[in-house]
């Protein structure tokens, strides 16, 4: 290190430059040694010593420019924004449906929809105890439930992110939706999130899963389904989120992603569909936490990394497919349900991080997200959060406005090599299927949410309210949690059964019996039959049974 | 050395488990290696058990108390837990539950027979004393309904 500073570094640089350090060294003593969350040791200080100013084109390059480190775009948040899209899902879909208008209103850009634990779980609200539905997510059943979640939604002009796992029954429902409003497919825009199955075994979160073969043919049958009938749809988000939020550090994240996207485009081009066709509607999904400059460089290395791989290793020739496309969420892991108040400002440090990563998308949480889903007026606080950044703050004059810092760049590079060497890892086990059956992964970010854990209780770790500054708990008032208006679940529940007894048996019946053929036959596009179920009448609930019996049942690959 | 570990018989035997619809298991996964790590023999079950199986366990792993984890309103069906262990005569099993419980939800929780809620930020040795000296309480309820039979 010594001898690569003396070599970047001007004499008369060099010299003051020592004399600082022997300042500092004389004022602080023993030297503490400082580590982020990825485990990297940051020094006190960056200077000239520390930038690498050969190969600026290849390793830094300008906005829209191979390999994209400063961001995706030239224009970047000067041009456009990134889209703010809240995440909305709470109890019917009347509920929805009033809360969605209420965020278009107030200047939401692109909608998501969040379903209910239930659905998630591929169940139908007549299968679970009636007091959990809707407390977490919009109650999602049926055709129906989706015309009426967006009633009054232009859903040809505004894009949608559906939270919709595998086997896509969401999705379906909204094509079938567009097709009883007379809107071509191809006008429809937006998001399979929570197409990324790998991520569901990684971390045990509240999503059913086919075993890990059946994900994997639905998955493939999906991307092919879209490629051709809903061209403008990202079939494909990998999720980084659901890694960080079970513990895996910032490094480990973007490590496992990327590796996770690799296995797509790889398993992709084995079915023999042209990776460019695939890879232009790759998009990424992160949490982003409060270690603040980690991150920032974790999204520039994650942007540098992806775009090699992109053209080198999977050969894609399309610039479009080199770059990085992220959706951001500020972590709820971070937030704390002491003195809840105190989230806004965690909140607001977290989504400053992603806007200075330059990212295209983003969600910012609600104050109240470690206790319930958002009140109303939380929600709205949430969407200001982002609003005063975007207009106040001037965040967004400068295209990636920490480049260029000594720091920043140095630790960029390190995130880069730290990334890399998890990538390898994961290639060494080989590749991130089988990284995930044999339960690599998991046991990785086991130790990982571990180790974290102990430096919380050691004090290593701060946690404002939790570990120290802490207000006594009775003195605190939580505000009351979201519920659902029970007469009104109770409601669609009776509406429900009324919904399936009025149905065509027989029609029901052939739609399942066709699902179960194509689960059966390589040759059929078993997404397709799922839509079509969907526009039959067929349920949520019935279409995942179907699957479940044909393709099997993934369970847990994760031990304590 | 606590007083507790003097007058234990043998190490407290812990259910740790989830119940509904959600799955973050984070928690559940930091607490059994606490729990492990002080001695204690800990059942770890993956995530979305079914109430009738938490019963089925608790009873053929003789368990003295069960560590529920909820982070997602799955403790809205604790109560039902609650009766069936008492219907299936199990009501010496201590049950604590740990994670996202709302300040207004929490009286329901214990009025339903649950010893101890945990909230988030709680302290490593907060939860190993409290389980310790509950289980102690379930292994003597345990032994007195035994010697009555």
């Amino acid at each position: 290190m010594e001898e690569k500073r003396k070599r970047n570094q001007p004499s008369d640089i060099q010299s003051a430059h020592e004399e600082w350090q022997q300042s500092y060294q004389k004022q602080m003593g023993k030297q503490q040694v400082i580590r982020n969350r990825s485990g990297l040791e940051v020094d006190p200080l960056y200077s000239p010593a520390d930038s690498n100013n050969i190969f600026f084109n290849e390793r830094l390059g300008f906005p829209g420019q191979y390999p994209f480190t400063r961001g995706i775009y030239p224009t970047m948040h000067r041009g456009r924004t990134w889209s703010q899209r809240q995440l909305i899902g709470l109890g019917t879909p009347d509920d929805y449906n009033e809360r969605v208008m209420k965020l278009l209103d107030s200047g939401t850009s692109a909608i998501s929809l969040l379903p209910c634990n239930s659905t998630f779980r591929g169940l139908d609200c007549d299968e679970i105890q009636e007091v959990l539905l809707g407390t977490c997510g919009t109650i999602i059943n049926t055709i129906d439930h989706m015309e009426t979640c967006l009633a009054g939604v232009p859903i040809e002009e505004i894009s949608t992110a559906m939270n919709d796992p595998l086997p896509f029954t969401l999705l379906a429902f909204l094509l079938g939706v567009a097709r009883r409003r007379g809107i071509p497919w191809e006008r429809i825009t937006g998001t399979s999130n929570q197409s990324d199955y790998i991520s569901h075994f990684v971390a045990n979160h509240m999503f059913f899963r086919l075993s890990l073969t059946g994900s994997r043919r639905m998955l493939l049958d999906h991307i092919a389904f879209c490629r051709e009938k809903v061209p403008n749809w990202n079939p494909v988000s990998v999720v980084g989120q659901h890694m960080q939020q079970a513990g895996a550090t910032p490094a480990e994240t973007m490590g496992f992603t990327l590796s996770t996207a690799i296995q797509y485009a790889e398993d992709c081009l084995v079915r023999g569909m042209d990776i460019d066709s695939v890879l232009t509607r790759f998009t990424f999904f992160f949490d982003i936490s409060i270690s603040f400059f980690e991150e920032v460089a974790q999204f520039r290395a994650g942007r540098r990394i992806w775009a090699r791989i992109a053209r080198e290793r999977l050969g894609a020739l399309d610039p479009r497919s080199w770059r990085f496309k992220f959706h951001g969420q500020t972590s709820g892991v971070d937030l704390t349900r002491q003195q809840p108040l105190n989230n806004i400002a965690r909140v607001t440090t977290q989504a400053i991080v992603g806007i200075l990563s330059g990212l295209q998308s983003m969600h910012t949480d609600a104050y109240d997200e470690a206790i319930s889903c958002p009140t109303e007026e939380a929600a709205r606080i949430a969407v200001n959060t982002q609003n005063i950044l975007r207009e106040e703050a001037h965040l967004c004059d400068v295209i990636d406005p920490l480049g260029g810092s000594y720091y920043i760049e140095s630790l960029t590079d390190q995130m880069e090599v730290e990334i890399n060497s998890v990538i390898e890892k994961i290639d060494a086990a080989g590749g991130m299927f089988k990284a995930v059956e044999s339960g690599l992964v998991q046991a990785m970010i086991g130790e990982s949410a571990l180790s974290f854990q102990r430096q919380i209780e050691s004090g290593d770790q701060k946690l404002v309210g939790v570990n120290c500054y802490q207000l006594d708990e009775d003195q605190e008032v939580e505000p009351a949690p979201y519920r659902p208006n029970p007469d009104a679940v109770k409601a669609l529940a009776e509406s429900f059964k009324e919904y399936k007894a009025a149905r065509s048996k027989s029609t029901v019946q052939r739609a399942i019996d066709n699902l179960a053929r194509a689960a059966n036959s390589e040759n059929d596009n078993l997404f397709e039959q799922v839509v079509t179920a969907a526009e039959k009448g067929v349920t949520h609930g019935e279409i995942v049974a179907c699957l479940r019996r044909e393709l099997g049942e993934g369970k847990p690959i994760i031990k304590a | 050395m606590h007083e507790s570990e003097v007058q234990m018989e043998s190490p407290p035997r812990v259910l740790i488990t989830k119940i509904g619809l959600d799955g973050h298991d984070r928690g559940s996964r930091i607490v059994a290696a606490y729990l492990r790590d002080a001695g204690m023999e800990v059942i770890y079950t993956p995530p979305w058990q079914t109430i009738d199986a938490v019963v089925g366990i608790s009873r053929q792993e003789d368990i003295d108390i069960i560590g529920l984890s909820s982070l997602a309103t799955d403790h809205l069906i604790i109560p039902e837990l609650m009766t069936t262990l008492t219907n299936e005569g199990l009501d010496a099993v201590r049950v604590v539950v740990g994670g996202i419980i709302p300040q207004n939800e929490i009286q329901k929780l214990l009025d339903s027979g649950v010893s101890k809620v945990f909230g988030p930020g709680t302290l490593r040795e907060e939860i190993i004393d409290n389980v310790k000296s509950l289980a102690l309480s379930a292994q003597k309820l345990k032994r007195q309904k035994w010697e009555e039979a």
